[in-house]
């Protein structure tokens, strides 16, 4: 009995120092602010900075190889800690952003040039054609937007087109990669009118294609204050700088134009019936 | 090896009867031709004519970009009336010029002349394939001249004339070597002549047994060897067709020029007949119209830029439940979604299923029961492949081989969960690919 | 025949549009274009099929008790399968008729004459548990209807393991005995040594099936009439099922030969308790069991080692199904060691 507590003991002792020499000697050298840094991004690896973990975006801030706001998802808050951790300056960041759809044609309004069949998903739809849709740069509806979203910020309508929830949605730019027609982009949640289009077929064809697409009448361009609304290529694109005002919705024969409330104030459910509101 | 066989494979129902006993008729001129530009693997030559220009047949109306390009021309005589954006058998929208035939069909001036080849050197001979547009016929569209230059140490010793047509409903194979065998060997004839190859093989599956006798004579008398083969799909298949003639496997990721091989089809051998003999561009080809969604399946002699409409309509039209049209064969073909799709050099048929003969995929979870792994000819694990490209793991496709695959399609023919397995892997092959393109 | 629709399914032109005129007529899919015909449904069509044979024996030899356990237990399966899909709102797959499957394995794992209630907990436990929690037809790693068993037999031993009806013609005059695997095993425990007289003379009998045990397992012509069908229809290969029996025959018989008042002769062990039934019907599960052949051969020897140390060593007299599960349970790691080699890459390598 003695001596098995004895052999024991020695071994644990054995053990232990061997586990201490082998800490050291792999030890590996991690700079304090690495995880201090990493204690403040969001954790959740959703890979929006373009980097494979937040721990990596972590190493590279306090690396002095990434900015302080390099996070899309954090935001300002987040931004403003790290800032600390570094001893730097944050002079504030951007207006916060959200994702939106640039399309409006659901199955009741763009119409389809053929039965899809095969894989559920809108990468591997748009290889067949560039998809079903009769107008070719539509939204082909599949959710591969939603099925990327690591935050659960998209849903799809029963109309079949993606519903960004703006108070969930974190600016990552994962659905904006994944979509294959290129109509997902981030805007500012502050902007309230949108051109829900990004058809450049010339009017014509658009009319055909679907019944909320740009026709490119310019009648927004006059309404809209001079260099608010740009026609590029058959398509009517806000610049940004003035913003829209309200009324040029009004005045878009198409309903293209859409006064969209992302909520950046109002509380979350109201911005999702917003939201829902934009797309049907 | 003796009747030549491979691994895997599939016994489709082959459906030849449809069109396989019917004459090669040529088919007037429609009233447009539709002429895509890209229509050979590589670049697509660049346009030379433009709205309004008047056209000779046989005239040059586009030219070809690098080495892996051929020229593009005029199918026959007419008028330039657009140039715009068509659908394209290939599976996408692509620019394509619009000729109005005067009716006349006049040839350009020196094209359509009879010549004694016999003095041309294999360089010239390469440049005439070259200046025809030639183009690989049996779907690929690899053009032919770039074939016929190996480097200089992948010496070729065999030359394999596919006739094995095993994609089901197709006929036009069978009826060119039916028809036309003295045309195709002798078009083989200056191919072996081009790169210095002794042995050549005719390649006919067992199914064709009029096409073998008539094919048998004319290559005899050149000293080619004509081999019945087992009734295999794929049978037709490069790699397919090498190890079951030959034995040599071509490798993983390499061309059958690395085990000293070079197939062509026979209508593209026909074509060479055409451009060396006859000093004739390609500007026609055997399409089979056949299916049970046509009324009246044919084998015609069609105009590159012939609409499928309009070959659809020569032969009887459509039937009332034709659910699907495909450019090519059912195994391997493009399904097109309108008839203003044309006839390119690849198109080898035009197969309209019925919408209860077109496989309906519903994409049922995998039940791994190991049917589609006895079907590949690759050797494959399209089960394993499937899961992983549909969970968006697009590496470990890449580590699982998926860039062999052949799009052969014998998996998705097998699978009781109805997976729509090939259509997954082009999905991986695209993004493994933009990854590599990147990476770059 | 009905098929499932996608969404967007060919229908006649005109029909159902939203808009004007009609612009989509043709249905667009990735190649190939066509299929063999063959469905989910018809591949486990094909195995009920083949398990016929031995269900319509087992309720020559044990009556209507065995019609009921079948009955109970079909309906049972296809009922929870489809009160499942239901709760969670999947979409339906009770049409494949995998459920019917699981329930009539499970049925054929049990002692005639099971009470209701056992069935129920026992299909409970395939369906529910062992299927649709892991994800549903595809997803599973054990097999279902025996996942169900070993619950039964764990939980209710005495249900499970004493309760055996000695066969007799429709079930008349039925008394209540043991296994030839549990007399073994129970002389063993008395005298030191398994009865040779008994392993030896009952060939025949245990051949036709007329011994006492679990609805399916008893007729191994009938079984074995089932598994040479589904071989013959290219439902299930060979690897498994031979590596399987072979291994239980080999391994039983240097046992044997190293000490035959101990150990029964394997002829006996090859043909006792569930082992065609397991072999050919549940070590060849598409779902559960190695995807290429190398790794069906490994699986079959694996599963038949484990029979053979509990039926030799364990408190269990049959270890079948533990066999099974405990090798379902490393199908994914014999799947990553087996991967088939690419056509041409053989070369490739020496080259």
């Amino acid at each position: 009995m003695v001596a098995a507590i004895i052999a024991l003991s020695a071994l644990a002792l054995v053990a232990s120092f061997g586990l201490a020499m082998v800490a050291r000697a792999f030890a590996v050298p991690v700079d304090p602010k690495v995880e201090e840094i990493e204690g403040a991004l969001p954790g959740a690896n959703c890979g929006g900075c373009g980097l494979p973990g937040c721990s990596e975006l972590a190493r590279r801030i306090a690396e002095g190889r990434a900015d302080v706001d390099a996070c899309p998802v954090g935001g300002e808050s987040v931004a403003r800690s790290i800032s600390r951790i570094m001893g730097v300056a944050f002079a504030g960041g951007g207006a916060r952003k959200t994702a939106l759809v640039f399309c409006a044609g659901d199955d009741e309004t763009a119409r389809r040039r053929f039965y899809y069949n095969g894989v559920k998903d809108c990468a591997s739809a748009a290889l067949l054609f560039g998809g079903d849709k009769l107008c070719g740069y539509g939204c082909l509806g599949l959710g591969t937007c939603a099925g990327v979203c690591p935050f659960g910020a998209i849903e799809m309508s029963a109309l079949g087109l993606p519903v960004i929830d703006p108070s969930k949605c974190t600016a990552c730019n994962k659905c904006v990669l994944a979509c294959p027609k290129k109509i997902i982009k981030l805007v500012p949640v502050s902007r309230r009118v949108h051109i829900l289009c990004s058809s450049h077929d010339k009017g014509a064809k658009v009319r055909k294609a679907c019944s909320v697409g740009c026709i490119a009448c310019t009648k927004c361009v006059k309404e809209a204050p001079e260099g608010a609304i740009a026609m590029q290529d058959n398509l009517a694109v806000a610049s940004g700088v003035p913003e829209i005002p309200d009324s040029v919705a009004a005045v878009c024969p198409m309903n293209t134009i859409r006064v969209v409330d992302l909520g950046i104030s109002a509380p979350a459910d109201a911005a999702g019936a917003a939201a829902e509101g934009a797309a049907s | 090896m003796k009747s030549g066989t491979f691994f895997g494979g599939v016994h489709p129902r082959y459906e030849k009867d449809l069109a396989g006993g019917r004459p090669i008729e040529t088919m007037p001129l429609p009233a447009r031709l539709v002429v895509p530009f890209a229509q050979n693997l590589g670049a697509a030559p660049k346009p030379v004519v433009k709205k309004g220009d008047e056209v000779k047949r046989g005239q040059l109306i586009a030219e070809p970009q690098g080495f892996v390009s051929v020229p593009l021309h005029a199918p026959t005589s007419g008028v330039v009336q657009a140039i715009d954006v068509f659908p394209h058998p290939v599976g996408a929208d692509l620019p394509a010029v619009v000729i109005v035939p005067d009716g006349k069909d006049e040839w350009a001036p020196g094209l359509n002349v009879e010549r004694d080849a016999g003095d041309l050197g294999a360089d010239a001979l390469r440049g005439v394939i070259r200046d025809a547009g030639l183009v690989g016929m049996g779907g690929a569209a690899f053009p032919t001249h770039v074939k016929l230059s190996p480097p200089k140490d992948k010496p070729i010793d065999v030359l394999v004339l596919n006739g094995a047509e095993c994609e089901p409903y197709l006929t036009a194979d069978h009826r060119l070597m039916a028809e036309r065998p003295a045309e195709i060997v002798e078009g083989a004839s200056w191919f072996a002549k081009a790169l210095g190859v002794e042995n050549v093989i005719v390649a006919v599956e067992k199914n064709k047994p009029d096409a073998i006798a008539a094919m048998r004579p004319a290559a005899e008398a050149r000293g080619y060897a004509v081999r019945a083969l087992d009734v295999v799909y794929p049978q037709g298949a490069e790699r397919q067709l090498i190890f079951a003639l030959t034995g040599r496997r071509v490798p993983a990721g390499g061309l059958p020029m690395d085990v000293g091989v070079l197939v062509q089809n026979v209508g593209t051998c026909y074509a060479a007949f055409e451009a060396v003999r006859r000093n004739r561009p390609l500007t026609e080809r055997v399409v089979c119209v056949t299916g049970r969604g046509v009324a009246n399946p044919k084998n015609v002699l069609a105009r590159i830029g012939t609409t499928f409409g309009d070959a659809i309509a020569f032969c009887g039209g459509l039937r009332e439940d034709a659910g699907k049209i495909i450019g090519g064969g059912p195994m391997m073909g493009v399904a097109q979604y309108s008839l203003d799709a044309p006839v390119t050099k690849g198109t080898s048929g035009i197969v309209v299923l019925t919408r209860r003969e077109a496989v309906q995929y519903a994409g049922d979870p995998c039940i791994r029961c190991g049917r589609c792994l006895r079907a590949c000819p690759m050797l494959l694990n399209p089960s394993v492949l499937s899961v992983y490209a549909e969970r968006l793991r697009f590496d470990e496709t890449a580590a699982h081989h998926v860039l062999d695959c052949i799009e052969c399609g014998c998996c998705a023919y097998v699978c009781p969960s109805r997976r729509p397995m090939v259509h997954h892997f082009r999905r991986a092959k695209a993004e493994i690919r933009k990854k590599q393109a990147r990476a770059v | 025949m009905e098929e499932r629709l996608p969404d967007a399914g060919p229908k006649a032109p005109g029909t159902k549009e939203k808009t004007e005129e009609p612009i989509a007529r043709f249905l667009v899919s990735s190649s190939p274009h066509v299929h063999e015909g063959i469905r989910i449904r018809s591949v486990m069509g094909l195995v009920i099929v083949a398990l016929l044979p031995a269900s319509v024996f087992s309720i020559y030899l044990f009556g209507l008790p065995a019609l009921f356990t079948i009955l109970v237990s079909v309906a049972s399966a296809a009922g929870f399968e489809w009160l499942w899909q239901k709760v969670v709102r999947r979409p339906g797959t009770a049409g494949d008729l995998s459920a019917v499957l699981t329930g009539l394995l499970l049925a054929l794992n049990l002692p005639a004459g099971s009470p209701w209630w056992l069935i129920l907990v026992g299909n409970l436990f395939a369906i529910v548990v062992a299927k649709q929690l892991y994800g549903g037809i595809g997803y599973n790693i054990f097999n279902p209807a025996l996942v169900g068993r070993v619950v039964l037999l764990v939980a209710f031993p005495v249900h499970m393991t004493s309760r055996w009806i000695s066969p007799s013609a429709w079930g008349m005059d039925a008394v209540t005995t043991a296994t030839p695997l549990g007399r073994a095993r129970e002389a063993l425990l008395a005298t030191g040594s398994v009865d040779a007289a008994l392993t030896r003379n009952e060939a025949i009998d245990l051949l036709i099936g007329n011994r006492a045990g679990s609805l399916g397992e008893v007729s191994v012509i009938l079984l074995l009439i089932g598994g040479i069908f589904l071989l013959a229809k290219r439902v299930i290969t060979w690897h498994a099922p031979v590596a399987f029996i072979g291994s239980v025959w080999a391994m039983a018989g240097i046992f044997h030969l190293a000490n035959p008042a101990r150990f029964a002769d394997p002829s006996f062990h090859v043909l006792t308790g569930g082992l065609f039934l397991g072999a050919f019907f549940m070590a060849t599960d598409y779902v559960t069991t190695p995807l290429a052949p190398a790794g069906k051969i490994v699986f079959g020897i694996g599963c038949g080692v484990v029979t053979v140390v509990i039926r030799l060593f364990g408190s269990y007299p049959e270890g079948v199904s533990f066999g099974i599960l405990l090798m379902n349970a490393f199908t994914p790691l014999i799947d990553r060691a087996f991967k088939p080699a690419v056509f041409g890459a053989r070369r490739a390598k020496t080259a």
